[in-house]
């Protein structure tokens, strides 16, 4: 097996497929959470696979649409100081500001620098001891690992020009928000299978039985979340509401302990802003104080920066599965990935910009 | 961002406090820290995030899944 091919197999996709519309009997809504898993929906065109009963809403797990304007503000304004080289992951660098964005300060003579992996900003900052180095340290479970040993291996080095602008985020509580809205739709969950493969499925289980929602841990591939909808379609025609782990070849009840060892040494829980959604108390993590020089906010002084959002964008409903991107009036016209309104257009993780990319499967017609 | 990329474990090496690995994807090959997954050996596939193994792939609980799912497939009737 080579744990890829095998999932998206289209005789397998079409057998799952087959089995959801044998077994639907009403109207169900389905959420998955990771934007990872709306962009294999939308690349696959799976809503056109399954019966018209099963609507498909997209969750709030894309960290860089999540992540708030005025944390975009003061990453621009410590990338643009002298001797300082920032490093990013890819998507967050497109995403624009208040009043400029990261590629301008690129043009304007700011060091930016896009990596793969926060160990490539060691590097950085081991070649660079006369430059401070600074990492957009964003992401939600599956991420917060590797930023963590990253700080944690700045510490044991002694590097003193390496620091780190966390905005981590948390799944759980933002799920929290969603199942306690009055508006709720949605009647049963896919639980983002790399931050149960970090984290484990514990938090799920409470979830489940605190709200009595149906919730499988799914996996990424086309065939992975076929038999994802599968078993809540199950659940939710037998009336149960349990957590199943799909995505059992790597997710395990307790997960991956090792790793949230050293989360646990470098971060602590804290509230977080969610763009769109506004304050979740105990939704994110932030650096410890032993940590504390790692820390870019400290370090540079930026944590006064406040901005507003733009009112136009509709995120905060999008990423609650109240509204469909094609249901914004500026999507496609005045809001497109070159020209985002909003971070969803941006990330190329974001409902709205998997909307855009395979429009072709959302039936927008007005849109094409 | 969450996205995490199945690969081969061609070699492991120890770098000071650390066990780097040599891991193929589809022909392509990539240092990444099995940090995380210390049973990790040569031959097991892991899953890849930001250059970290995040999980040892459960081989026995993957074929056996995905070999539920191929019967599946056989069940179906032709006009499905």
């Amino acid at each position: 097996m080579k744990y890829l091919d095998e999932y998206r197999d289209s005789g397998v996709a079409r057998a799952l497929a087959a089995r959801i519309r044998a077994r639907v009997t009403r109207p169900w809504t389905l959420m998955e959470i990771c934007g990872g898993q709306t962009h294999t929906i939308m690349r696959y065109g799976l809503p056109e696979l399954l019966p018209e009963q099963i609507e498909l809403v997209h969750g709030p797990g894309c960290p860089v649409c999540v992540a708030p304007l005025e944390l975009v503000d003061r990453a621009i304004e410590i990338a643009s100081r002298p001797g300082v080289i920032f490093v990013s992951y890819g998507d967050m660098l497109r995403v624009p500001g208040s009043r400029s964005d990261q590629i301008r300060v690129k043009a304007g003579g700011g060091h930016v620098r896009i990596a793969y992996s926060p160990m490539e900003a060691l590097k950085i900052s081991a070649e660079n001891p006369d430059r401070q180095v600074v990492f957009f340290g964003i992401g939600f479970e599956t991420t917060a690992p590797a930023n963590a040993m990253a700080v944690w291996q700045a510490k044991r080095q002694g590097l003193t020009n390496f620091s780190m602008l966390v905005s981590h985020v948390l799944v759980p509580p933002a799920m929290r928000i969603i199942l306690r809205s009055p508006v709720n739709r949605v009647q049963g969950f896919i639980a983002p299978g790399h931050v149960c493969t970090v984290m484990g499925f514990k938090e799920y289980e409470t979830l489940t039985a605190e709200f009595r929602v149906p919730m499988v841990v799914g996996g990424f591939e086309p065939v992975d979340l076929l038999e994802a909808i599968a078993l809540l379609v199950d659940q939710l025609e037998d009336g149960r509401s349990e957590l199943e782990n799909q995505y059992s070849r790597s997710v395990t009840r307790s997960g991956n302990g090792p790793a949230q060892l050293v989360m646990r040494e470098v971060f602590e829980v804290t509230d977080r802003q969610w763009r769109g959604i506004g304050p979740i108390p105990a939704s994110g993590y932030r650096l410890r104080e032993e940590y504390a020089a790692f820390d870019a906010e400290r370090v540079f002084g930026t944590s006064d920066i406040r901005v507003q959002e733009p009112p136009e964008c509709i995120a905060a409903l999008v990423m609650q599965g109240l509204k469909r991107p094609v249901d914004c009036p500026a999507f496609g016209t005045r809001c497109m990935p070159e020209r985002p309104l909003g971070a969803p257009m941006v990330s190329s993780e974001g409902a709205c910009a998997a909307y855009y990319t395979y429009r072709r499967h959302t039936g927008a017609e007005a849109t094409r | 961002m969450c996205l995490a990329v199945p690969g081969k474990i061609l070699e492991a090496i120890e770098l000071g406090i650390s066990r780097i690995a040599k891991v193929e994807f589809g022909g392509v090959t990539r240092h990444v820290s099995l940090d995380f997954v210390p049973d990790a050996r040569p031959g097991d596939f892991v899953l890849v995030h930001v250059g970290f193994a995040i999980s040892r792939i459960e081989e026995e609980e993957a074929r056996r899944a995905y070999d539920a799912l191929r019967e599946l497939e056989n069940e179906m009737p032709e006009d499905a």
